[in-house]
């Protein structure tokens, strides 16, 4: 049985820059898979690159990219669209400007299941409100009839995701579904995904740049660095023995109560996630980092570093503890 | 919704005032009338009996309260020259300037929504630069011309349609034509700029995100943001229009609102133009408010502000 979604060596490029640079996953059913990253470094590309929703300009290559056993490389966009939004759907980062303006919540929910179900209008409506009810929105009804300027942001988000359920995905995209929300309402909305994974078997690629989230949601994660996956494990392992310099760099940067004493500067990686030219080889993180050698500039080995660990790095045994 | 209507109506109140008082202060610059109405043979005797006729020699305040009042009551006095009441006349050419600027703006909609979707749809193509370079030429060419080359392909090389006159709806073709060439640029240069707009939304990638069909996104989601100020500007466009009917009218001799303010200003009869400009405006005032309504009406975000 093949995972729902197997992404090996997905490059997209704009124009002259690489904005990802052969990158390999897989999202299990009923897995969270956390892709995690600074801004810039191809998170969202990669998410959109799957969804086939690349931005005009953008051109995509992957080596395999399946789903569900379904290899969707070739997929136009007609049979592209008959996918998306029926057995994989996303929610986008910008609750506020997602939604479009012009239509009440229920018509914006109920055309999803009308296109791809043929589903009538009542018994869609019918379907718009468990979900609003499920995803905790009190007075469905009323919510359905208002548009999206006389709702919270929070709810708005919850909308969204209550929309991107309407026909039971298998596969859920959630691109930093709660960095533009408050950290109460974030709570609520990550307690909610898992609770709906746990009842539907959902996969979820989560995209995030929070290891807050990612620690309290994740199954496995994916650290992505310029456009490519540095490291790869399982959340706890991940935690416990980060390999690569950027994740232990990305990981000294979150103050921990009772790690980091009052006083003591917080970590930080020196620099910016650099653009990287076409026909450019080796590490991309070697000028920002304080273990980098002359083979860095040189083809690097994908090594075994722990249980299902991986990391992308010429230390064999990783950064020194 | 009640406070932005009041808002609204006030202020197309007031600038209807301010027409009204500068239809009535303009004829009155343009010279004596009771000289220009009495001709040039007249003598001072004959200027003199025609200003106190017509009431001229009262003082201008007095003409003026006593036109406004008389205006407000639909009264527009008689036509030196036609001999009726202006208002008459006014309400019996009114129907044709109308088909006219109806027909004008259902071209200039049937031209400028489709080819501005295809623009904003293929920004930065060909195909967009085409179009866009059309609106040019359509915006740089003056309507009496474009009506006097259409007269002389349509009409004499070709023998189509009526060159002239009032008389069955071809004679409406040739004019509406032209009219519409003065709103198509603004209006289809509105829509492409709105669709390109609205298709980098992110309303724009949610709607692919759902699947829906390519028409849906572009028509459902993306056309019907980027109407709302297409809609309102066609309001406006239709006033200019019905104002612009004026050069078109004359040019093709239909006999509407626009070709009456042409043969009074000719003839020096100051009660039908001044009646003429007032009514224009006002119909001009109320598509601008019109168009407001329409705003809110089309913007959910408008209706409960």
């Amino acid at each position: 049985m093949s995972a729902l979604l197997e992404i090996d060596d997905l490059r997209v490029t704009f124009g002259g820059t690489a904005a990802v640079r052969g990158i390999s996953l897989t999202v299990e059913k009923g897995e969270t898979h956390c892709l995690v990253g600074e801004s810039g470094c191809g998170k969202s590309v990669t998410s959109l690159a799957v969804m086939g929703l690349l931005a005009k300009g953008g051109k995509r290559e992957a080596a395999r990219l399946s789903f569900a056993g379904e290899d969707i490389r070739e997929y136009d966009e007609k049979r592209m669209s008959r996918l998306r939004g029926d057995r994989m759907a996303m929610i986008f980062q910008e609750p506020m400007t997602s939604l479009n303006p012009a239509y009440t919540v229920g018509s914006q929910m109920t055309e999803v299941l009308r296109r791809h179900r043929g589903t009538p209008r009542a018994q869609a409506v019918d379907r718009a409100v468990e979900l609003l009810t499920r995803v905790g929105i009190t007075a469905p009804g009323l919510r359905l009839g208002q548009f999206p300027h006389q709702l919270s942001g929070g709810l708005r988000q919850r909308v969204m995701i209550a929309m991107a359920l309407m026909c039971d995905p298998e596969l859920l995209i959630a691109d930093e579904p709660t960095t533009a929300l408050d950290v109460t309402v974030q709570a609520q909305i990550l307690r909610l995904l898992a609770e709906l994974q746990k009842d539907l078997g959902l996969g979820i690629l989560l995209i995030t740049h929070d290891l807050g989230i990612v620690a309290r949601v994740a199954d496995r994660v994916s650290v992505m660095y310029a456009g490519e996956v540095v490291e790869s494990a399982p959340t706890a392992e991940l935690f416990r023995a980060p390999r690569h310099p950027y994740t232990r760099g990305l990981l000294s940067c979150v103050p921990v109560p009772g790690k980091v004493k009052r006083g003591d500067p917080l970590g930080s990686i020196p620099g910016v996630v650099p653009r990287i030219p076409p026909g450019f080889s080796g590490c991309g993180f070697r000028d920002r980092c304080s273990f980098a050698e002359a083979a860095c500039a040189g083809p690097l080995p994908r090594r075994d570093v722990g249980p299902a660990h991986e990391a992308l790095c010429i230390l064999p045994e990783g950064v020194p503890a | 919704m009640l406070h932005f209507l009041r808002r609204r109506v006030t202020v197309a109140i007031l600038v209807a005032l301010t027409v009204l008082t500068l239809s009535f202060l303009l004829t009155r610059l343009s010279g004596d009338l009771a000289i220009s109405i009495a001709g040039p043979n007249a003598t001072q005797e004959d200027i003199e009996l025609i200003r106190r006729a017509y009431g001229l020699d009262r003082p201008l305040w007095v003409q003026y309260f006593d036109w406004l009042w008389r205006a407000l009551q639909g009264d527009f006095g008689d036509s030196y020259f036609f001999k009726t009441r202006v208002a008459r006349l006014i309400l019996e050419r009114m129907p044709i300037t109308m088909t006219l600027g109806l027909c004008g703006l259902a071209i200039a909609l049937c031209v400028a929504l489709p080819l501005g979707i295809l623009a904003a749809v293929k920004e930065n193509t060909w195909v967009d630069r085409s179009v866009l370079m059309v609106a040019l030429i359509g915006q740089a060419m003056p309507s009496f011309w474009l009506g006097l080359t259409l007269m002389i392909v349509l009409g004499l090389n070709l023998g189509w349609l009526p060159i002239s006159g009032t008389g069955s709806w071809e004679h409406y073709v040739m004019p509406s034509i032209v009219l519409s060439f003065s709103a198509i640029p603004a209006l289809m240069r509105l829509t492409r700029s709105g669709m390109i707009e609205a298709l980098a939304s992110d309303y724009i990638r949610t709607a692919r995100a759902k699947g829906l069909s390519r028409l849906s996104i572009l028509v459902k989601h993306g056309f019907r943001n980027a109407a709302i100020p297409v809609v309102a500007i066609a309001a406006v466009q239709l006033g200019f229009m019905l104002g612009g009917s004026i050069v078109i009218e004359t040019v093709f001799a239909l006999h509407g609102v626009g070709y009456l303010a042409w043969e009074s200003i000719s003839k020096n009869d100051f009660p039908v133009v001044q009646a003429v400009v007032l009514v224009l405006a006002l119909i001009y005032i109320g598509l601008t408010l019109l168009s407001d309504l329409l705003n809110a009406v089309l913007d959910p975000r408008l209706r409960s502000a």
